[in-house]
């Protein structure tokens, strides 16, 4: 009788001994939360709103790709690589035909390198630009993401000139790349960066030594170079804890010796390190492809060879030993040699890796992708441990996970 | 360190574990017993000579209708030398199951998860060992040979994620 009358509200003694913060909460956070860029899940842990656990799920974008690059003959994979990384899909193209490459044992010519490169380096400035730019917009900083995007537009010009699409690009082919580089590339390249440059040094005068942005990314999501490296954390992650790793330098691939570059590294392994890397990765990007563009030879930009690459056009429709080339090359496949290779590219998160089995068949037997932001996501939960739920956002968006690679 | 040079310093660090060592398309490849796995895995990460701190991948292979089926393989780099080197291990259907390598690198956690799910190749010993990509109504293993390309999956019930939350196992 006396429990039922008791008051509805709790009596004033009992707010000042409550103290809601003392309570473990759990809370699941996504997949589709407005605040990632991303379908992903969090299951919370919470002190208040310190995080002591935080449990990734990720998957929510599996669509195969490995499943079906084994139905496809070897070329086309390519248009699936694209769907990998799309904030980068000419690095993916180009980290699966080195590595189709390498198990046929061909080198591309040296025109065809250089054009990889120069369309890597822009995919690689495009997807920083990007991550940036979210990231910015996510802290508050809008406008410096719309600065950031009208820039990556500038670049995404560029790739479209090239190849005929902004982000399904599809550019690269076993053996080579599909066509040349437009006439007046060059010229239009170094127009783009001129402006990109202005923006890039006001963007960097809006953040850099803003407070507001610097207490927001600043010994936030820290890791140790230990547990890093623990982690298999590749790219600009690994290189803010201050570890110098890059595949470009480390394992040349594509005549990337041939450059002149800077690593750029950080020394806490936070946020704001990561931001800083990929800011100055944009810069030296910039710098490859100037190179690049003053050094690009004459000659051809596929392997002339009719077991490998699709012949010309005017062969394919004048007779019928090009036709019948063209024919078996798109129904059965490049027959590359039974055996397996390992191949990594520095995609823009990352070591992005190929591991290819061929049996022999014009359809590769096995495809297996290391995507460089599987391991950012497996590390997160060690970074958040100890910050706050806004901090979610932050150090999210310096992972920079993209779903379909990261999930395939 | 040269190719030849690093073949004979694993013969000599791990002398009769090797069943089979080559290198073809630059990658230098070596074939061990998974009673031996773990021994030579954490070997290869702290020996200084060889000094394998950086796990780029693990992955399975299904070679359906051969004998042993499958294939794990590991892909090791090393930050301080600059070498890679890829270990295999071979799996019968009856027996698929081996040694996790979490405790060597914590990367191998999730990674040996994804393994399962897609071929379901079983880690002992590993801290927490469910699907990864896939979820957890998902009958068989996806990227095994013998699964169907275009095999439906039976429609699945409706969880209440907070009574029946499926991360908790």
């Amino acid at each position: 009788m006396a429990e039922a009358a008791a008051p509805l509200l709790p009596t004033q003694q009992e707010v000042a001994e409550h103290d809601p913060t003392s309570e473990i909460m759990e809370l699941q956070m996504g997949p589709s939360h407005p605040a990632t860029h991303g379908t992903i899940k969090f299951n919370l842990t919470l002190d208040g709103e310190k995080i002591l656990n935080c449990d990734v799920e990720i998957g929510y974008l599996h669509r195969g790709f490995e499943k079906m690059c084994e139905q496809r003959t070897w070329n086309h994979c390519i248009p699936y690589t694209d769907r990998l990384n799309y904030a980068s899909p000419l690095i993916n193209n180009v980290a699966f035909a080195i590595t189709a490459e390498q198990l046929l044992d061909v080198e591309v010519p040296e025109r065809c390198q250089y054009i990889r490169v120069i369309m890597s380096e822009i995919s690689r400035i495009t997807d920083h630009l990007t991550c940036l730019g979210m990231a910015a917009t996510e802290a508050g900083a809008i406008s410096v993401g719309f600065y950031l995007m009208e820039s990556r537009e500038t670049l995404y010009d560029l790739v479209t000139a090239v190849t005929g699409a902004r982000l399904t690009v599809s550019y690269a082919r076993v053996g080579g790349v599909t066509h040349d580089l437009p006439h007046n590339f060059a010229a239009r390249v170094r127009t783009a960066f001129a402006d990109m440059r202005r923006i890039l040094s006001d963007c960097d005068k809006l953040l850099s030594k803003n407070r507001i942005f610097i207490d927001r990314m600043s010994g936030v999501g820290t890791i140790s170079p230990e547990d890093a490296i623990s982690y298999s954390l590749t790219g600009p992650l690994l290189r803010a804890t201050g570890v110098p790793y890059d595949v470009r330098k480390a394992q040349p691939y594509s005549g990337y010796d041939r450059f002149d570059f800077d690593i750029p590294t950080g020394t806490q392994g936070d946020n704001y390190d990561r931001f800083s890397v990929r800011f100055e990765e944009i810069r030296q990007s910039m710098r490859i492809i100037e190179q690049a563009l003053d050094g690009i030879p004459s000659g051809p930009i596929r392997i002339d060879d009719p077991q490998i690459t699709l012949p010309e056009k005017k062969q394919v429709y004048g007779n019928i030993e090009g036709l019948m080339n063209h024919f078996k090359l798109v129904i059965e496949g490049v027959k590359i040699p039974p055996g397996e290779a390992f191949q990594s590219v520095e995609g823009a998160n990352g070591e992005l890796g190929f591991y290819l089995v061929s049996d022999g068949s014009g359809r590769p037997y096995r495809v297996r992708v290391r995507p460089p932001c599987f391991f950012g996501m497996a590390a997160l939960g060690e970074m958040l441990r100890g910050c706050l739920i806004s901090d979610i956002i932050t150090t999210f968006g310096m992972v920079n996970m993209i779903g379909g690679e990261c999930d395939r | 360190m040269a190719e030849a040079d690093i073949f004979s310093h694993i013969e000599t660090a791990f002398p009769g574990t090797i069943q089979e060592q080559h290198s073809s398309h630059g990658n230098d490849t070596i074939v061990i017993d998974r009673g031996d796995l773990l021994t030579v895995l954490s070997q290869l990460k702290e020996h200084p000579d060889f000094a394998f701190n950086l796990l780029l991948d693990i992955t399975g292979v299904d070679f359906f209708g051969k004998e042993p089926r499958f294939e794990v393989v590991y892909h090791l780099h090393s930050l301080t030398h600059n070498h890679r080197l890829r270990v295999k291990v071979r799996l019968t259907e009856e027996s698929a199951e081996l040694p996790s390598a979490a405790s060597v690198w914590k990367s191998a956690n999730w990674l040996e998860r994804e393994v399962w799910d897609m071929f379901g190749i079983t880690f002992t010993d590993h801290p927490d060992l469910r699907r990864i990509l896939m979820y957890e109504e998902f009958r068989g293993h996806p990227l095994c040979k013998d699964y169907p390309v275009n095999k439906r999956q039976p429609l699945v019930e409706e969880r209440d994620p907070i009574t029946n939350p499926w991360h908790k196992g």
